[in-house]
């Protein structure tokens, strides 16, 4: 009885509606995908819990939080101590923007590893690096609002990196700002972006890398083609459809994520300092710069590479530059990296001695990165060469230095590099 | 003969050139809407109208101490130097980046060695010429945190910019550049005027 009057209720549905039916075919029922996923394929569908999660818990901080240099500070306490389950609420998503960026990381590495950034893949890439941006973006402007102290110095020295644009720099930082200091007016644009703007944006980005994707299909650890081998049925023999059997998959994932998520939560909400800094918990005062102050660990690669440059012709644009070019590189990757295979199976020893030494200096970067510069002590010794005599400055420029060697020599080392021959096929002994 | 082959029958020159003027026209006032909202992330006018000049009394500040005020949002210090102070400033001239402050900005009256008009009293604004974080003064006996040479002076802590007594940037700073000094007049032997000068008094 039950069961005919919700297929009447759905035949009602898809005679008026098909699209839906047809989508969910085109995208899950019968999107073909590669039967040889492994570990590295859990962060694409992670990345978009979290971005619901964030989205979630953000609309119900909105009802208690107040876009006001006066109001902002207590009103975030207010959520901590007065509203019922407000901690909660507030820790899920201070800790969804550091899992946000642990997931994207770790789901750009896997494009790495395996050459997902690839022919034909470079749209899917694109949008990708997009999507990141825009969540540096969201990430920076939310970090204004519950307007501590690391808040309030991190946005200054951010607007001011936009002040050492040369020519236009001062007005574009005045006009970022709409004051000659971070301001309550600069925390109610920031709230705007944050709350809205940039959300849209985002998810405008992420429809347009997953419509991307599936026109062109997933990539896999073998970095093979699955459409050229096809069965007697017209399905690929080395795909399967990405619903039931993957939508399953992912949803363990998820549940691990989500225990892992809890425990951090509720054992581990500051990490020690690195998800939310113990300067946040003091008012912004316009007058007094922390004595230790570091970005949120996520910016620190790009935040170490800032500071290794040194100024040149008294401006210190070379280092925003430097920064701004760690980052906008990424872009270039599909065709930087000239390899005739995909995956890091086939590659040869000097593409992987590369990603290795890349992953290296990216760690060492970023863990400088939220250490004062003179955390390694300083050369005992004087030299004409040496500006600064702090150690970790100077492992800095090393490390900024093998950063862009791997991508500016990239289309050197993957073009000679040894590969082995890629199979006709996923490799699956099971 | 071979180009008329090629046009589509049911082509429309005057029906495309409608197409795309209509477009271009709506396509121009989009970006025409797009002023006024751009021009509403510019400071307020009571944003602009902020920003009065700020009296100090120096009786206040022992020799050898420092007071902060608020000026224009920013915080402006006013350093009381000592004799030893004084002199530290010569000998570190070679450690400097821009050891005559060339290249800084600082009124006419403040272009000399003491970067002051009167080389007991200094006056800089606090804020790092680097990216704009405010330097934490660190005085001669912090050797211990800023290396056995230290002469005393200011440290920022953001990117580990360091400047002098006068507020003169070592090498190997991030910061490009000295510190602001900003206008101001000695009223008095005891009081000054912060953002105010006879230059900014005439405009």
């Amino acid at each position: 009885m039950l069961a005919r009057a919700i297929r009447c209720g759905w035949e009602w549905f898809d005679s008026r509606m098909p699209t839906v039916a047809l989508e969910w075919k085109k995208h899950a029922a019968e999107y073909y995908a590669p039967k040889n996923f492994n570990f590295w394929y859990y962060f694409g569908s992670l990345a978009l819990l979290v971005l619901v999660i964030q989205i979630a818990s953000g609309i119900f901080l909105t009802m208690n939080y107040k876009p006001d240099a006066s109001l902002a500070f207590g009103s975030v306490e207010y959520i901590m101590r007065d509203v019922p389950g407000g901690w909660i609420i507030r820790y899920i998503h201070s800790t969804g923007a550091s899992a946000f960026f642990i997931v994207v990381y770790l789901h750009m590495f896997r494009a790495l590893l395996y050459g997902s950034h690839k022919e034909p893949r470079e749209l899917v890439w694109i949008f990708g690096v997009l999507i990141y941006l825009t969540l540096m973006g969201e990430a920076f402007f939310g970090y204004l609002l519950p307007w501590g102290q690391m808040s309030y110095w991190g946005a200054q020295v951010i607007v001011n990196l936009f002040g050492t644009v040369p020519l236009i720099g001062p007005d574009l930082s005045l006009w970022i700002r709409g004051d000659y200091v971070v301001s309550d007016a600069t925390l109610n644009r920031f709230f705007a972006l944050h709350v809205i703007a940039l959300p849209l944006v985002l998810l405008g980005l992420v429809g347009a890398h997953l419509l991307a994707l599936h026109d062109v299909g997933s990539n896999n650890p073998d970095g093979v083609d699955i459409k050229k081998v096809k069965g007697p049925d017209g399905h690929y023999l080395d795909g399967i459809p990405f619903h039931p059997y993957y939508t399953v998959k992912d949803i363990v994932g998820a549940v691990v994520f989500i225990a892992i998520f809890c425990f951090v939560l509720f054992f581990l909400p500051e990490m020690g300092g690195y998800f939310l800094e113990a300067n946040n918990f003091i008012p912004a005062d316009p007058l007094k710069t922390p004595p230790h102050i570091a970005p949120v660990w996520y910016f620190t690669p790009f935040y170490s590479i800032l500071r290794a440059v040194p100024p040149l012709f008294h401006s210190q644009f070379p280092g925003v530059l430097a920064m701004g070019v760690a980052t906008l590189i990424l872009f270039f990757l599909p065709w930087l990296d000239r390899s005739p295979v995909k995956s890091i199976r086939y590659r040869g020893p000097l593409y992987k001695s590369w990603l290795a030494a890349f992953v290296l200096v990216f760690l060492l970067l970023g863990y400088l990165g939220t250490e004062p510069t003179t955390v390694w002590g300083q050369f005992g010794f004087d030299a004409f060469f040496l500006d600064t005599r702090d150690v970790a400055t100077w492992v800095a420029r090393l490390c900024s230095i093998v950063y862009f060697l791997f991508f500016f020599l990239m289309p050197w080392y993957t073009a000679r590099d040894k590969v082995q021959p890629v199979p006709e096929r996923v490799v699956w002994d099971h | 003969m071979n180009d008329n082959e090629k046009v589509d029958p049911k082509f429309n020159r005057g029906r495309r050139n409608l197409i795309v003027a209509t477009s271009a026209v709506g396509g121009a006032a989009g970006v025409g809407a797009a002023v006024p909202f751009v021009a509403s992330m510019w400071p307020s006018e009571r944003a602009r109208a902020a920003g009065a000049p700020v009296e100090v009394d120096l009786s206040r500040i022992a020799p050898g101490e420092m007071g902060v005020v608020e000026w224009r949002g920013k915080p402006v210090w006013i350093l009381r130097r000592t004799k030893e102070m004084l002199e530290s400033l010569k000998k570190i001239e070679p450690r400097l980046s821009d050891p005559d402050s060339k290249a800084s900005d600082q009124p006419k009256y403040a272009e000399n060695e003491y970067r002051s008009k009167n080389p007991e009293v200094l006056v800089l604004v606090g804020v790092c010429t680097h990216l704009g974080c405010s330097p934490q003064e660190k005085p001669a006996d912090a050797k211990a945190e800023m290396g056995a040479d230290w002469p005393g002076g200011f440290y920022c802590p953001c990117h580990g910019s360091k400047f002098d007594l006068a507020g003169r940037v070592f090498k190997g700073s991030p910061a490009p550049l000295n510190l602001v000094v900003p206008p101001y007049t000695m009223v008095s032997d005891s009081k000054i005027v912060v953002g105010e000068d006879e230059k900014t008094k005439g405009a």
